[in-house]
């Protein structure tokens, strides 16, 4: 059964205690876009800078729950100084991982927890699945930059 | 007297029969559902297993048992609120928000013209907020609010200029964020005095204490059967009769017509106009049943039992964390239901419910869909722990373990 110490695995609690890459980047030449979660209230604006196709820098504000913080964070981490193409990788993995698969019908029956040995740090993240209601929470700081990189593909 | 006893009606309702994670369920949040007791998942099983056919169209025995009971629980739910008009004023719907809706585009875009004020509260939930911004778009209404105090109650300094020229006061019996029981049958002269109709969002208070409609004076009234014991699926709207005469049809179709040609249509008359296509059958059945058990506990006694165990958590909540937990809302129990909604220090409201579903707790993290009045706490969400009949101090007892756990996790 799905566990508390699945969830706030210790990596998450010290990225949600201690953010990484807060704060703000001149904008322009860096762009900003937000996210909310209206379920929640949890909201975040990130600061993206590109230079040659890459994803040179990258800074955020913003409050919410444990999850959403530390997923914000982690994924910082993950993503500052890599090209746009694995960026955007990254985040369909990211979004791969938080996928709910079709077994709640089948009463008993738990969550199959995808390979995650290529994800790093992120793997802390992997439990969130058990957890369906936190996914949107997990999901905030990816959906904003998908956004963002959108944004900034279609200027 | 009734022989009211919580652990009675816990014994009642099948899900206390589960565990939680290893943990006997701690159910406390009864605002957004309440659980159904087996009086109420029987009757609906009777309904579909041996009486279940569409209701107002059959001449042969199961229709017409389907809708002597369809009718039946019309009639329930008008002695359940006093109707004065009986059930030819009672609109089944799916629920309250539906009710509010209906309120607003049949009875608002009808009567109201452009610059009509219509006043709620800063308490109100999303559904008595956002059907008048719609009619404000639509219709040109004016939509103003009554603040919020301090003290977490109205506050009606200015209400006289509020209300001013309104036609409608429409307001929540019960805040289910703060708790708050506003005093409707003064609210509803207020309005009245000034010319204005009162609406009530009769969620919250319906099921936790009497509700009266001919006493209060109320024009208007919509609740949900799921947050008084009984099913999803099914809602109330209830207005006088005069002022149902005068309402057109909202949605259209089958069941809400007496006549359609090729050139147009004639509504039909009474309720019926109002419930177009196949009703919820098996949740008015359900509806009734939950009315008939909470009858059976007494509306006083139940509001009593939860007033009780409110001012029992409220001074434990204060003696066991002394203002790391900060309850958003009155502090005393006078007009005030079951309702805590927590701030706690350091934790975000997702986490602490999150910790305390291990404890077996269940509580609602978020902005509760009231999100003016947590804005006016500058507030993004709080934890909100709710009452329900079948609620007991055990319940606070695993509330306070998981609160301290939470504290503890988080530091
Ligand atoms: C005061 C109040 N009004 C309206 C509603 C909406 O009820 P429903 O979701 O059943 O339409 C709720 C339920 O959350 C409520 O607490």
């Amino acid at each position: 059964m799905a566990n508390l110490d699945d969830l706030y695995r210790e990596i998450i609690l010290d990225h949600y205690r201690t953010p990484r890459n807060r704060g703000e980047l001149p904008t322009p030449p860096a762009r900003r876009v937000e996210g909310f979660n209206p379920l929640c209230g949890d909201e975040i604006t990130l600061y993206l800078e590109l230079a040659d196709g890459r994803l040179a820098d990258i800074k955020m504000t913003g409050r919410g729950c444990s999850i959403s913080q530390a997923s914000a964070s982690l994924m910082g981490a993950a993503v500052k100084g890599k090209t746009l193409v694995e960026v955007r990788a990254a985040i369909e993995r990211f979004r791969q991982l938080m996928t709910v698969t079709e077994t709640r019908l089948d009463e008993g029956a738990e969550p199959a927890l995808p390979d995650v040995r290529s994800l790093g740090e992120l793997a802390a993240l992997a439990g969130v699945v058990k957890f369906p209601v936190r996914i949107k929470c997990a999901m905030l700081a990816w959906a904003t930059l998908a956004q963002g990189l959108d944004e900034a593909s279609a200027d | 007297m009734t022989s009211y006893s919580p652990s009675r009606v816990r014994a009642d309702v099948p899900q206390f029969h589960r565990e939680v994670r290893g943990r006997p369920l701690a159910y406390l949040d009864s605002a957004s559902s309440t659980l159904p007791p087996r009086a109420v998942i029987e009757a609906m099983d009777r309904y579909y297993e041996r009486h279940h056919a569409n209701v107002h169209r059959g001449v042969y025995l199961t229709a017409e048992e389907a809708t002597a009971d369809y009718e039946g629980a019309r009639a329930a739910v008008a002695r359940f609120i006093n109707a004065p008009g009986g059930a030819g004023e009672v609109v089944f719907t799916k629920n309250t928000t539906e009710s509010f809706n209906l309120l607003a585009r049949s009875w608002g875009a009808s009567q109201l013209e452009p610059g009509d004020v219509v006043v709620v509260t800063e308490m109100e939930h999303h559904a008595n907020v956002v059907p008048w911004f719609q009619l404000r778009e639509s219709r040109g209404i004016e939509v103003r609010f009554i603040p919020v105090g301090d003290d977490y109650r109205l506050d009606l300094s200015h209400v006289d200029q509020l209300l001013e020229g309104a036609r409608l006061l429409s307001v929540t019996g019960m805040s289910n964020v703060l708790g708050t029981r506003n005093d409707l049958a003064a609210l509803a002269r207020l309005a009245h005095d000034h010319g204005a109709l009162i609406a009530v969002d009769g969620a919250q208070s319906v099921a936790h204490g009497s509700s009266d409609v001919a006493r209060d004076g109320i024009d208007f009234l919509a609740f949900s059967g799921h947050k008084m014991l009984g099913p999803t699926g099914i809602g109330v709207f209830w207005t006088r009769r005069s002022l149902l005469d005068a309402m057109p049809p909202f949605l259209g179709g089958g069941g809400m017509i007496a006549d359609v040609r090729t050139d147009g249509f004639t509504p039909a008359d009474g309720v019926a106009r109002f419930e177009a296509g196949t009703p919820p059958i098996a949740e008015a059945v359900g509806l009734h049943a939950a009315i008939r058990y909470l009858e059976g506990l007494g509306p006083d006694a139940v509001e009593a039992h939860e007033r009780e165990l409110t001012r029992d958590a409220l001074e434990r909540l204060e003696g066991a964390f002394a203002g790391r937990v900060r309850v958003i809302g009155p502090g005393d129990v006078t007009d005030r239901g079951g309702v805590l909604s927590l701030d706690v220090e350091g934790v975000h409201p997702h986490d602490v419910a999150q910790v305390l579903d291990q404890h077996g707790v269940c509580v609602r993290p978020g902005h509760h869909c009231a999100k003016p009045l947590m804005h006016r706490f500058g507030l993004a969400a709080t934890a909100r722990a709710s009452f329900g009949p079948y609620s007991l101090a055990r319940d606070t007892d695993a509330l306070i373990e998981g609160l301290a756990h939470a504290l503890d996790l988080f530091a």
